[in-house]
């Protein structure tokens, strides 16, 4: 075929952004993610391109059915990113966006841990500039902390495959796991960490949670597509079946669903719910079976789409009123009905709401769970699940476009903007209620799967429409926490807060000490100096000093030679 | 801007809120009252309780929102805390 390498088109899309103005480069970029998403179709599965490098086999494109299918959702979120961006003139938003999906694409369609891990780089220098492109002071301090941890975890990773690549002579990209003898333990755990950064995983969740909140309303959408989305792929084909994953992917789809109902900043409350919604996939990972992977990458590929969705109207009200905190908005519906429909289909997608796209997948994992024995696992999902409904299916939509009325009249966001939800949640009721003929087709694992039957159904619309009347509750009884101003402490606390006070501490107290003991030094000699000088006769105190130098010269040469004498007398 | 008048919003009005969560309880009742019409696949013993979803559904966001409103009490701190 005449398929050119993947991620071309998009990384010579956004080369070309630098260069071209107005709409010669919304052409160019309009058209990339669409060249780059047919040339795909002409690829064939196996190895694209191979070379030698230093005795190692490299293989920096591999085609195969996991990452054509991420190939293909990667090129759909650009699309749709890229549209939302249009009425944006920042090239620097529009160059990083382009290269950053194109580092996506890179990633995925890597053979070897080498190329991944060139990648794996690029994604956090690409990314970082969509942080940045805010220009507040917040988003540069948030992006500087966002790129040590993404560095931090290409570290881990460049250690990683070093010891693999020593112990088994080969730097292919397959499946790692977990279980290996001596070093190649290590190796195998620092990419697991590596890869475990990337993906937010419970305490090194805080740079996702961080700095995707304080990006530009277009930057996030790029954010919110890609770098969790490579990670959970990375998993899929390195440690699938890896049981640990299951219990860390319970962790991230319970705890955020707290911080995100108290959460004022209501995209940060979609930063939480991403992290939940990758602990489903990440469960999915851990359980290892056919069922199982499939349930998480397609919830990969549905989650890119709706979470995308939310996003972006979140990013429409934050570009029209310069507001997102819950607490200052309310009652949109009545400027932005369009939105506000937009982010229901949304809200309706991520709650997994039958006909909408998170219902198709999202089910697979739980059915994979029960059917696996994992009986906690799966209360606690349904208790997650529970949960999305509440923070991001009704808080999100209720306290932005409903509730009680801010009083701000604003319009609806520019076209392209409305043009690009539109396009993102036509695509989750496609994909939710055509999956056979849409990510179902995609799925790289054999395994037959029917969502849609009566129980399926009649159980989830339970656990979603009494998920509500707690909210209706909850709210008629004053029970429910209003939004507030504020700042709720994670762990980020630790590294901006306790850290920075402690080291404060430590640095002023030894600086302390120094400075004691340098005057206690001078004062020491000051001391010692004054007692061997006489001010008031401008004389020194001392026995020599007082004598003539050639006095005191005499009296030396006396000591001398009778020294030598003594030695003499004692030595012949 | 001149003040302008403009019409009440759907959900300004009491009765249509009052008309919507009426409709929303009946199709709450209606799920409960179709789990024992309708037999549907147990694939875990706890799905046996009758209404297991819609009780687990309830009780688990008004722990969830119980829960979280404590953790308010010595998490939340002022909006521009790591700022200052």
């Amino acid at each position: 075929m005449n398929s050119v390498i993947p991620f071309l088109p998009l990384m010579v899309g956004a080369f070309a952004a630098i260069l071209l103005r107005g709409w010669l480069r919304n052409t160019v970029m309009l058209i990339a993610p669409i060249v780059g998403a047919i040339n795909l179709m002409g690829l064939e599965h196996g190895v694209f391109w191979s070379l030698e490098f230093m005795g190692y086999t490299l293989e920096p494109v591999r085609v195969d059915k996991l990452s054509m299918m991420f190939g293909y959702l990667f090129h759909l979120a650009s699309l749709i990113a890229i549209i939302y961006a249009l009425h944006v003139k920042d090239t620097v938003q529009h160059v990083a966006g382009l290269a950053y999906a194109a580092s996506a694409v890179g990633a995925v369609f890597a053979g070897d841990l080498l190329t991944l891990f060139i990648f794996w780089e690029l994604l956090a220098l690409t990314s970082v500039f969509l942080v940045w492109a805010r220009r507040t002071d917040r988003a540069y301090s948030a992006g500087f902390r966002y790129l040590i941890f993404q560095v931090l975890s290409g570290v881990l990773l460049l250690a990683g495959l070093l010891i693999l690549a020593q112990v088994n002579n080969s730097l292919l990209f397959n499946q790692i796991s977990l279980q290996h003898e001596g070093i190649a333990q290590i190796g195998a755990w620092l990419i697991f960490f590596a890869f475990g950064i990337k993906c937010a995983f419970p305490f090194m969740h805080t740079w996702l949670t961080d700095a995707y909140p304080e990006s530009t309303p277009s930057g996030t959408i790029f954010l919110a597509s890609f770098t969790t989305k490579v990670a959970v792929y990375a998993f899929a084909r390195g440690f699938p079946g890896e049981e640990i994953l299951v219990w860390i992917g319970v962790t991230m789809a319970c705890f955020p669903i707290f911080f995100a109902v108290i959460e004022n900043d209501l995209r940060r409350v979609l930063a939480y719910s991403l992290i939940n919604q990758i602990g489903f996939m990440i469960v999915g990972i851990g359980i290892g079976t056919a069922i199982a992977l499939n349930g998480a990458v397609a919830h990969a590929f549905n989650d890119v789409i709706f979470k995308g969705l939310l996003m972006m109207t979140m990013g429409a009200v934050l570009h029209m009123t310069g507001k997102i905190n819950g607490s200052e908005l309310g009652g949109l519906y009545k400027s932005m009905p369009k939105t506000t429909i937009l982010c229901i289909v949304g809200a309706a997608s991520i709650s997994a709401f039958p006909l909408f796209s998170g219902f198709v997948s999202k089910s697979m994992i739980m059915a994979a769970a029960v059917a696996e024995g994992y009986d906690v696992v799966w209360l606690a999902l349904l208790f997650a699940a529970a949960g999305v409904f509440h923070h991001a299916g009704i808080k999100i939509p209720f306290f932005a476009f409903f509730a009680h009325d801010s009083g701000i009249r604003t319009t609806e966001p520019p076209v392209n903007m409305l043009i690009a939800m539109t396009l993102a949640a036509i695509a989750c009721v496609v994909l939710g209620s055509f999956p056979a003929q849409t990510v179902y087709a995609l799925l790289p694992w054999e395994h037959d799967y029917q969502p849609y039957d009566v129980t399926h159904v009649l159980t989830q619309l339970q656990l979603l429409f009494f998920s509500a009347l707690a909210f209706v509750w909850l709210n008629l009884r004053n029970m429910y926490p209003p939004e507030l101003p504020s700042t709720n402490l994670d762990v980020d606390w630790l590294y901006r807060k306790l850290v920075p006070s402690f080291a404060i501490k430590v640095a002023s107290t030894s600086y302390n000490a120094y400075e004691k003991m340098e005057n206690s030094a001078i004062n020491a000699i000051k001391r010692m100096s004054q007692k061997s000088y006489d001010a008031e006769s401008d004389k020194p105190k001392g026995y020599f000093a007082k004598l003539w130098p050639i006095e005191t010269m005499v009296v030396w040469v006396a000591v001398l030679l009778s020294s030598y004498l003594v030695l003499y007398y004692i030595l012949s | 801007m001149s003040e302008q008048h403009e019409p009440d919003g759907f959900f300004d009005k009491p009765e249509n809120i009052k008309k919507m969560m009426r409709i929303f309880y009946v199709a709450c009742g209606l799920l409960v009252v179709a789990d024992f019409i309708v037999h549907r696949h147990i694939y875990h013993d706890w799905e046996k309780i009758p209404a297991f979803y819609a009780i687990y559904g309830f009780v688990g966001c008004v722990v969830l929102v119980v829960i979280a409103k404590e953790m308010r009490k010595f998490l939340m701190r002022g909006e521009d805390y790591y700022d200052e």
